[in-house]
């Protein structure tokens, strides 16, 4: 039974650069446990969308709430705010100076204040759930890029955030690394993480998602479950869209 | 064949001058060390600075860093030699050659770490924001160490160029090696205390030199 | 001291229009040597990366002593000691030549340092082409490697060339009447230091478009990473 209160509650979410426009009005919501799929074609926004909930782009209007607290309020300290919304970036963008275990432990220990120990322990049970537990040594250079985006999950894990926010996790990885990662990211699922991922592995969204949401041109076009998306869509562009990425599978 | 020698190394003249030369060495080495202390240390907060992005503060850097790029450091030191004193800052042959070099380094240094911190991915600051870390922190623990490491290779050779203009501190009577060379030249009519001077710098400036290829390599991002 | 006492003393537009001829002519000589000096520099540098570039162990070998000895000497000790020396070996040498013998051996060796990391960092696959197709190793070398290593390392070497232009006013030391001297000779005559003032800007509005045009390319480097 899904909590009814939103985890993620996005209402009349604008965002222009300049005179493009590129979100249009999106309202979202998301309720604990839930893993939602967004799907578009490049340029829908949806990266915008998902780098707008811990504002790493300034909406240019809308409200966006994590678990109750607006994050747009000026008086939201958005550090804080942070340490609950966890990111996984296309690129990882681990910090190549550091290890694994360095990597994420820094905010235990800088924005959670932890201890050392306290702080390697953490991080280490994080790295063992992502199945990286003897590369806690290892530096980013030495991993494959399937470990390294696992680094990346786990060092958004060890902050236990109420939900994560994956934008194209494995886009960037050789295909036979992909499985690793989605591996991970379904046992996440299965222990009852909030999920809203940003990505093009539809066989993924099909098995693991709760609802999907198809974008495009900055406006959300229809949502639903899986089945619904990619069985029967109500919108033709959505059915358009489909079909012609089904085709490239 | 032996007058070339009698006149360029003549060992008695140069023993009658290495002490003074090795006292020149002593002033050229502290000089050096000076300058490459404040201006490396200089260099690094305008650039912090840099990144706080207020643009007035950003122009009154830029500008400092042209100028101080564009004039000769000879220059430079002669103003700073006859013009301080004369607006009240009491300031000897040594402190202008300070002075004047440690601008000119800062302002390299700056724009070396400028480019090493505009070097580093956007995604680095991503990733440390999202996970709920502070500007400063993500500045001080992500973003400049790598930064640093990429500005090492082209710091080194800048501040490897930068410390020999100690050498321009003759013309204001800094006694350093040169000056002392120079003295001694003028004395004995020989140039084999010139000689013993360009020795001097040799032997102080080729272990740097070589030490700033080391760590040139070594620094070469192991990405 | 007073406002206008500083105005007066540094920024003395008089005096300074009496020197600006003196400084002119200064900035001609400086303009004259910069003109020899930096393809000289620039030659040598060439030479110096081509000859790295056969890989002959002994000329490598010769080649880092030559080039750490000009990269370690000040270039105002190997100009005094190059203006000095010879006329004790019984040689008349005119300053003019001096300085542009030692600026020229100095620029050299940082040229030369520029084009060796610019040559070497041109990958095998580009050699491994050319020859393929036949060209010869100094061909290869002038048409496939020299070209794009030079692209490489234009930044450096827009960056050595103002660091040689700043060198001139060294020349001054030896009394060439170079802008620096120019400025020197005008303050001493005046008591004042205007035309110091009025040399800096000479230098500035010369060099700083060179400056910004490098930041540029510095930038530019950066962003295509």
């Amino acid at each position: 039974m899904l909590d009814p209160r939103p985890i993620l509650d996005i209402r009349a979410l604008y965002k222009a650069y300049g005179a493009l426009e590129v979100l249009k009005g999106i309202d979202l919501k998301l309720r604990a446990r839930e893993l939602v799929f967004v799907i578009g074609p490049s340029g829908s926004g949806k990266s915008t969308l998902l780098r707008c909930c811990n504002r790493l782009e300034e909406p240019s209007s809308g409200s966006i709430a994590i678990d109750g607290v607006d994050v747009m309020d000026p008086a939201t300290d958005i550090n804080k705010i942070r340490r609950s919304i966890g990111m996984v970036f296309q690129s990882f963008n681990l910090y190549p100076h550091m290890t694994a275990l360095g990597n994420v432990t820094l905010a235990l220990r800088l924005v959670l204040k932890k201890s050392r120990r306290e702080a390697e322990e953490i991080g280490s049970a994080a790295l063992a759930r992502v199945g990286l537990a003897d590369k806690t040594k290892a530096y980013p250079n030495e991993l494959s890029g399937g470990q390294q985006q696992r680094v990346a999950i786990a060092r958004a894990l060890a902050l236990e955030p109420k939900i994560v926010l994956f934008d194209e996790p494995t886009s960037a990885l050789d295909p036979e690394l992909v499985g690793g990662v989605l591996k991970v990211m379904r046992e996440l699922r299965e222990g009852g993480m909030t999920m809203l991922v940003v990505s093009h592995e539809l066989q993924f969204a099909r098995a693991a998602a709760d609802r999907v949401v198809f974008m495009e041109n900055g406006v959300i076009v229809e949502q639903g479950a899986p089945a619904q998306i990619f069985g029967a869509p109500v919108q033709s562009r959505t059915r358009e869209f489909v079909a012609r990425i089904s085709g490239h599978e | 064949m032996e007058q070339f020698l009698s006149s360029f190394f003549n060992l008695e003249i140069m023993g009658r001058y290495l002490p003074k030369i090795l006292s020149g060495m002593w002033v050229t080495a502290y000089l050096a060390l000076a300058v490459v202390l404040t201006g490396l240390v200089t260099g690094l907060l305008l650039a912090l600075v840099r990144t706080l992005h207020v643009r007035p503060l950003n122009w009154l850097i830029v500008f400092f860093v042209d100028v101080m790029r564009s004039v000769p450091p000879l220059v430079l030191i002669v103003l700073f030699f006859y013009g301080l004193p004369a607006l009240g800052v009491p300031l000897d042959g040594l402190g202008s050659t300070w002075l004047a070099l440690s601008f000119v380094l800062a302002a390299f240094a700056e724009e070396i770490y400028w480019a090493g911190i505009l070097s580093v991915s956007k995604g680095q600051w991503e990733a440390a924001r999202s996970t709920g870390l502070g500007y400063v922190q993500a500045l001080l623990y992500v973003i400049l160490p790598q930064a640093i490491r990429l500005a090492i290779p082209p710091l080194t050779n800048r501040t490897i160029a930068i410390t020999k203009n100690t050498a321009l501190g003759q013309v204001v009577a800094v006694q350093e090696i040169l000056y002392q060379a120079y003295s001694g030249l003028s004395f004995s009519y020989n140039p084999s205390p010139l000689t013993l001077g360009a020795l001097a710098y040799l032997v102080l400036f080729i272990p740097v030199v070589i030490l700033g290829r080391w760590i040139e390599t070594r620094f070469a991002w192991k990405r | 001291m007073s406002a206008a006492d500083i105005i007066n003393l540094f920024l003395n537009v008089s005096i300074m229009e009496k020197a600006f001829g003196l400084l002119l002519d200064g900035f001609l000589m400086t303009l004259l040597l910069c003109v020899l000096v930096v393809p000289v520099g620039v030659a040598g540098g060439v030479g110096i990366a081509v000859l790295w570039a056969l890989k002959s162990r002994g000329l490598n070998r010769a080649l880092m002593v030559w080039v750490d000895v000009f990269r370690a000497l000040p270039p105002l000790v190997l100009l005094v000691f190059v203006y000095n020396g010879p006329p004790f070996a019984g040689y008349q040498i005119s300053e003019f030549t001096a300085v542009v013998v030692a600026l020229g051996l100095n620029s050299m060796s940082y040229y030369g340092e520029i084009f060796r990391a610019g040559v070497e960092s041109i990958g095998r696959g580009s050699w491994e082409a050319a020859r393929s197709t036949g060209l010869g190793w100094g061909q290869t070398m002038a048409w496939v490697i020299l070209p794009q290593a030079v692209r490489n390392v234009l930044p450096d070497l827009v960056s050595n060339t103002l660091e040689v232009v700043k060198l001139t006013s060294l020349a001054s030391v030896v009394a060439l009447h170079e802008l620096m001297y120019a400025a020197r000779s005008a303050q001493q005559l005046t008591f004042n230091y205007s035309p110091l003032i009025l040399a800096v800007l000479m230098y500035f509005i010369v060099l700083w478009p060179l400056v910004r045009l490098l930041s540029r390319l510095e930038h530019k480097k950066i962003a295509a990473r």
